[in-house]
């Protein structure tokens, strides 16, 4: 198997490392912040995923090298938070709120819509042409604009199912 | 306002004020709508003398929890011996709550001069302001708002010419909600798990980095700058039930209700005036079944309940519930209690940090069972089942998310036991 759903251990490429240069300063700018250089690991581990599109175990590695911590801390913190992705996933990244106040405007449907939109085969499986993987989430803090839907970085607000294949179109 | 609505002229809009004005976001336009101002004064005063001035007006933690905000700050110690740390609870993350993410949207600065104040307060040099991670948009203008702040000299080593130190720095969080919770709070920005603390030590003796911490909500911080330069006594008169609930306070309505919207009222406010006249009542043919007055974590009232209910801190506890952060659930007879119980109970299993036996197990097997009574295979027992675990989940753990879980399930299955029933003597909803 290759692809965006490869398991780690069957990967071919290299990831190239990610503090260095541009990353390396961003990195020193956020150390300045915090007296202790743990502190700075949650920025760091941000700055992994925006590099590589996920916090892969070398990247797991190569923030506890910077910040000296051990890899099986960092791994610790990485299966903490929801937002660090653990493997590879599509192009554009989808999530939909679907707890109460939405579910209760519909937001199901609109979770569902995503997925047939995206020609996904199922919630949370990347789409085969690799460019969609979308997920259910718990509230995005935005319930009065149901339902919220957050593709990359792009917060979007009252979504229906409706407007669905318009939105997957836009991002195309 | 009830942003997005026009304002309702039955709000008091104090934070709300200059909501949806582009504006408003930069230094020059928050200047001019008499921004920094509050802080210019409070440099001027000594800390003792801002602590008293909070206290005077009455302000209650906005997060949820209610716990007088002057009163916290006056838990820091007076002597400064090692750093002091104020946390801004930018986290918002309960469900039906979305108000701190519009006073960061649109009026930036006005978090930035509250954090100022009240950094200068509690003899802080470091406020960390920690941003859920999913809230792309406001970190973004918090982002520009902070850097022209600095530009400005409003924050930094010297803010505003007057000698004192105040930096300032975002963090953002990376998808938990238990990091709302202040102790999970601080360990998530010393980089660790986002696990809550036992306390004591509170974090006013040993909390970020092991130092004296003071953790306030982004509203409540929105909400000093305006008692400085109004007073605390025109705080104080805010009041329209308890008078130990004063000011304003923005409720978030949200649901199957015709204007959802944030809407900023004056404390004691009746909910059926919010419920019909500000948020438009009912959708077309409905009619309320259920609201949750203080976000998911709260007692569920039934809608007769939510009519004699008034907003306030003792309002709430009087009507069988609290108003928590002030997001306004409202269900109505379309909604299936059972199912929207399970959804519940799912987010809390969800978001349990799992330290806690009671919690990890509580949340999990409270899902289970109501995902059982849903797919029409529960037993007799199971709400009996239900309410004993919930027992169990009450007042035993490190943090309250546990109780935050059981609280819906218990009131949901008390005051809509017939919903129930008839999933279990008919396997599904209707007979």
């Amino acid at each position: 198997m290759s692809g965006p759903d490869a398991p780690a251990h069957q990967r071919t490429e290299q990831l190239p490392r990610v503090f260095v240069g541009e990353e390396r300063k961003e990195l020193d700018a956020v150390l300045a912040k915090y007296p202790t250089k743990q502190a700075a690991l949650l920025p760091a581990l941000w700055i992994v995923q925006r590099k590589h599109g996920w916090v892969s175990p070398e990247g797991m590695a190569e923030t506890a090298e910077v910040l000296d911590v051990t890899a099986a801390y960092v791994r610790g913190v990485v299966t903490f938070y929801t937002m660090y992705h653990q493997h590879p996933v599509g192009t554009h990244f989808v999530q939909v709120c679907t707890t109460t106040p939405c579910g209760v405007c519909g937001a199901e449907a609109v979770r569902d819509a995503f997925v047939k939109a995206t020609g996904s085969k199922r919630l949370g499986e990347t789409s085969p042409d690799g460019n969609w993987t979308v997920i259910e989430v718990e509230c995005l803090g935005a319930c009065g604009f149901a339902t919220p839907v957050l593709v990359d970085d792009d917060f979007i607000e009252s979504v229906t199912p409706e407007k669905v294949p318009g939105i997957v179109a836009r991002y195309r | 306002m009830g942003y997005p609505h026009p304002p309702h002229p039955k709000e008091t809009p104090v934070l709300s004020k200059h909501f949806g004005e582009a504006d408003a976001r930069t230094y020059g336009g928050w200047v001019q709508r008499g921004g920094y101002k509050a802080l210019e004064q409070a440099l001027g005063m000594t800390r003792e003398q801002v602590v008293d001035a909070v206290k005077a007006s009455g302000l209650r933690g906005r997060g949820g929890a209610g716990f007088p905000t002057g009163l916290k700050w006056s838990f820091m110690p007076k002597e400064v011996t090692k750093p002091h740390y104020l946390c801004c609870n930018a986290d918002e993350s309960e469900p039906g709550t979305f108000k701190d993410r519009e006073i960061m949207r649109w009026t930036p600065h006005a978090l930035i001069e509250g954090c100022a104040i009240a950094a200068y307060a509690i003899g802080a040099e470091t406020t960390y302001i920690y941003i859920r991670g999913e809230f792309t948009d406001p970190w973004r203008v918090m982002e520009t708002a902070l850097a022209e702040a600095y530009a400005k000299g409003v924050v930094g080593p010297n803010a505003m010419g007057k000698g004192k130190r105040i930096d300032m720095h975002l963090h953002r969080g990376a998808g938990a909600y238990i990091c709302g919770e202040e102790t999970a709070m601080m360990n998530s920005i010393e980089g660790k798990r986002g696990n809550p603390r036992i306390k004591p030590p509170f974090p006013a003796q040993s909390g970020l980095f092991g130092c004296p911490t003071t953790i306030n909500n982004v509203e409540t911080l929105a909400a000093v700058p305006h008692i400085l330069v109004n007073g605390a006594d025109w705080y104080k008169a805010m009041c329209l039930g308890n008078p130990k609930s004063t000011g304003t306070k923005l409720l978030s309505v949200c649901g199957t209700i015709a204007r959802p919207g944030n809407y900023e009222l004056t404390l004691g406010f009746p909910l059926k005036d919010l419920l019909y006249d500000l948020a438009g009542g009912p959708l077309r043919g409905r009619r309320f079944k259920a609201v949750i007055p203080g976000g998911s974590s709260v007692p569920i009232l039934t809608a007769e309940e939510a009519d004699g209910t008034v907003l306030d801190y003792e309002g709430c506890v009087a009507a069988g519930s609290m108003l928590g952060s002030g997001g306004v659930i409202v269900m109505d007879d379309s909604v299936d209690m059972v199912y929207q119980t399970m959804r519940l109970a799912a987010f809390y299993a969800h978001e349990s940090c799992a330290q806690c036996t009671q919690c990890r197990e509580g949340t999990a097997w409270t899902t289970k069972i109501l995902q059982r009574i849903l797919a029409g295979q529960g037993q007799a027992r199971d709400l009996d089942l239900l309410l004993d675990l919930a027992d169990q989940m009450t007042g035993k753990t490190i943090c309250v998310l546990s109780d935050s879980c059981a609280a819906p399930v218990v009131s949901a299955i008390k005051k809509f036991r017939p919903e129930f029933e008839r999933y279990l003597t008919n396997g599904r909803r209707s007979a």
